[in-house]
């Protein structure tokens, strides 16, 4: 039961991670990222297409990730290059995923509700759950210790000693925004073809939020918000297991309350009322050179 | 001029793009705006069913225009809708006998202070606490979904059907639909979403509060230095954002289902975004972009069975082309630069 429930908490978490580590990126470098939904979901959908196509999981994930990357560039072209309101564009290209995947889908396999099944042989495994924590660690030393990692941190703190460095910041920003897509669509390829077998109209059902969340809860920080996404996995891993379950008299518990948990942490941390989290300074504010 | 002409200009953007992607896909894109006008506009009942639609779409328009002005972005009218609704049929389950005026009017009370709270308190956590209501609004909502879901599962499920609802709510809760629509749900609630549309702009543009409101709204310190008492203006912007959301909770439950379904919306609080952007935060702009996603949310249901390759989806693509073609300022001003040259 133990190991079950731990073997479950790093499958569901894994989603979780690609995109808060995306969503991390793109915030670190003063870039509102609500778009991590939609970035997830086209991610998730073109992983299916191919992998169906290609019979190969690697190539899926690849194409997913080209696919977040794509909607990041648009994302990136509403609010670096046309300066458009980071929350309404995001909340634009949430929409036109959540329209365009099942649209899609219907030319590709004439149904609207998922694509066919992809056989157990062609899905992946376990890879996903190493490949994250390699990527955990990837970022936490690229984001440390290269002038890269140094420029996307100063882009949402500073951003005008960046640009007095003579480092463009928008440059920083897009960097950042594209490898927040191509992490969003990993995690979303990781749902599509390692935690189920299809993709389905708006299989993500809120992660891309729940990632946010975690990324919120671990102060926009590598480690902890892996850690983050550990946490809110195991939620999620007891709430699936507890469904339907009657512990006590005949009443099945109510798993409400364990899924809306990630959600009230995130607001009371947010607060300050547990621990203290503080955003980028320069989080949502578009630059412009004078 | 221009203030008019740009929302038409990014309509005709979204539209056009859109139409472009169900060609595309294999239609004929004059067929589909032909499937769209008329099953949207065709007969009496579907006018009321995008009449039906247009009513929540005001309501959420305006709980996220009212937050706009007091300078707030209020992405939490899911959840505030959601509670609304759910505490109007609460109320409604809970006390069956009530007769029929005092009935609706306790549950729609019932259904704007359950918005009012679950608005003020991202406002109150913005105010005091310093945390953005952007993060906090978003969180609510899934506290909101993951509260109705509870509460219809668990205290009032109906028993009478395997459909995630909650018990009808008394006879004398439900307010008069009008018949001229065909029997289209076209309720009661579609005059009080014009009234609350011209009570925000009389107390936005003709109260001393409204003015207070905006002040907030455009520059927050200079309103500081004049004496306004930001905090409070935040809190209560956001109780009355909550609050007009809540009202959908009137026409869904008492005009029409007469109990809670979960899921219910089509995601109504997030198309309010794009109604009040469009609507240019003004409430005479809230309601004309209101029907107009009204009238897209019901032509595009037609499009399943009357076209080949394209479906009902194509009603969330158009209505994100129309947010991103709103929302970049930038674009106008880069296409006017060009025209300048």
């Amino acid at each position: 039961m133990t190991s079950q429930l731990l073997a479950s908490t790093l499958r569901v978490s894994t989603p979780l991670i690609f995109a808060a580590l995306g969503g991390m990126f793109s915030e670190r470098s003063g870039v509102v990222n609500i778009a991590l939904e939609g970035m997830m979901l086209v991610g998730a959908f073109a992983a299916a297409v191919v992998t169906l196509i290609t019979h190969s999981p690697w190539a899926g994930s690849v194409c997913g990730m080209v696919a977040g990357l794509a909607f990041a560039a648009l994302y990136g072209l509403f609010v670096i290059r046309l300066r458009a309101d980071q929350i309404v564009a995001g909340v634009g290209i949430n929409m036109l995923a959540a329209g365009l995947t099942p649209f899609l889908c219907k030319i590709l396999y004439d149904v609207t509700g998922s694509t066919p099944s992809i056989p157990i042989g062609e899905r992946f495994q376990t890879a996903p759950i190493y490949l994250g924590w390699i990527l955990v660690t990837i970022c936490f030393l690229w984001l440390k210790y290269t002038p890269t990692g140094l420029w996307v941190s100063f882009a949402g703190e500073h951003p005008e000693a960046l640009d007095a460095a003579g480092v463009r910041v928008n440059r920083a920003r897009w960097i950042a925004v594209l490898v927040s897509g191509a992490l969003a669509g990993l995690g979303g390829a990781s749902l599509s073809i390692f935690l189920s077998s299809s993709f389905s109209r708006n299989m993500t059902a809120g992660r891309g939020f729940m990632a946010l969340a975690a990324l919120i809860f671990g102060k926009w920080r590598p480690l902890p918000t892996a850690l983050a996404c550990l946490l809110f996995g195991f939620a999620d891993a007891v709430q699936i297991r507890l469904q339907g379950v009657a512990l006590w008299g005949e009443e099945p518990v109510p798993v409400q309350f364990i899924q809306i948990l990630p959600y009230l942490v995130t607001i009371l941390v947010l607060a300050g009322f547990v621990g203290r989290s503080r955003p980028p300074k320069a989080l949502g504010t578009p630059f412009q050179k004078e | 001029m221009r203030k008019f002409l740009q929302p038409v200009l990014a309509v005709l953007v979204g539209l056009g793009l859109g139409l472009g992607f169900t060609w595309i896909a294999g239609e004929n894109p004059w067929c589909v705006v032909q499937i769209l006008g008329k099953s949207a506009f065709g007969s009496g009942y579907d006018f009321g069913m995008t009449l039906f639609y247009t009513t929540p779409l005001i309501f959420t328009g305006l709980a996220v225009a009212v937050a706009f002005q007091a300078g707030l972005f209020n992405i939490g009218a899911e959840g505030q809708l959601t509670l609304g609704a759910l505490a109007a049929a609460a109320v409604g389950a809970l006390f069956r006998r009530l007769p029929w005026p005092v009935a609706p009017l306790l549950a729609g009370l019932a259904a704007l202070l359950t918005g009012s709270v679950w608005g003020a308190i991202p406002g109150w956590l913005r105010a005091k606490r310093g945390s953005h209501e952007v993060i906090n609004t978003i969180m609510l909502n899934f506290i909101a979904a993951g509260l109705a879901s509870y509460v219809t599962l668990y205290l009032l499920k109906n028993p009478d059907t395997q459909n995630p609802e909650t018990r009808a709510i008394g006879r004398g809760f439900l307010i008069h639909q009008f018949g001229m629509f065909g029997g289209a749900p076209v309720s009661t609630a579609l005059p009080l979403a014009i009234m609350a549309a011209v009570l925000v702009w009389i107390l936005l543009w003709q109260t001393a509060i409204g003015y207070e409101m905006r002040a907030v709204g455009q520059n927050e310190s200079a309103a500081r230095v004049a004496g306004i008492d930001a905090s409070k203006i935040r809190i209560l912007a956001m109780a009355m954002a909550g609050g007009l959301a809540g009202l959908v909770g009137v026409g869904e439950v008492l005009g029409n289902a007469g109990k809670f379904r979960l899921g219910f919306s089509p995601e109504y609080g997030f198309i309010g975004i794009a109604v009040a952007l469009l609507g240019r935060n003004q409430p005479v702009g809230v309601v004309a972009a209101a029907l107009l996603f009204g009238a897209l949310h019901k032509g595009t249901a037609n499009l399943d069975l009357e076209t080949e390759h394209v479906t009902r989806d194509v009603s969330l693509i158009l209505q994100a082309l129309i947010i991103l073609s709103v929302s970049a300022e930038g674009l106008w001003s880069w296409m006017k630069r060009r025209g300048d040259s």
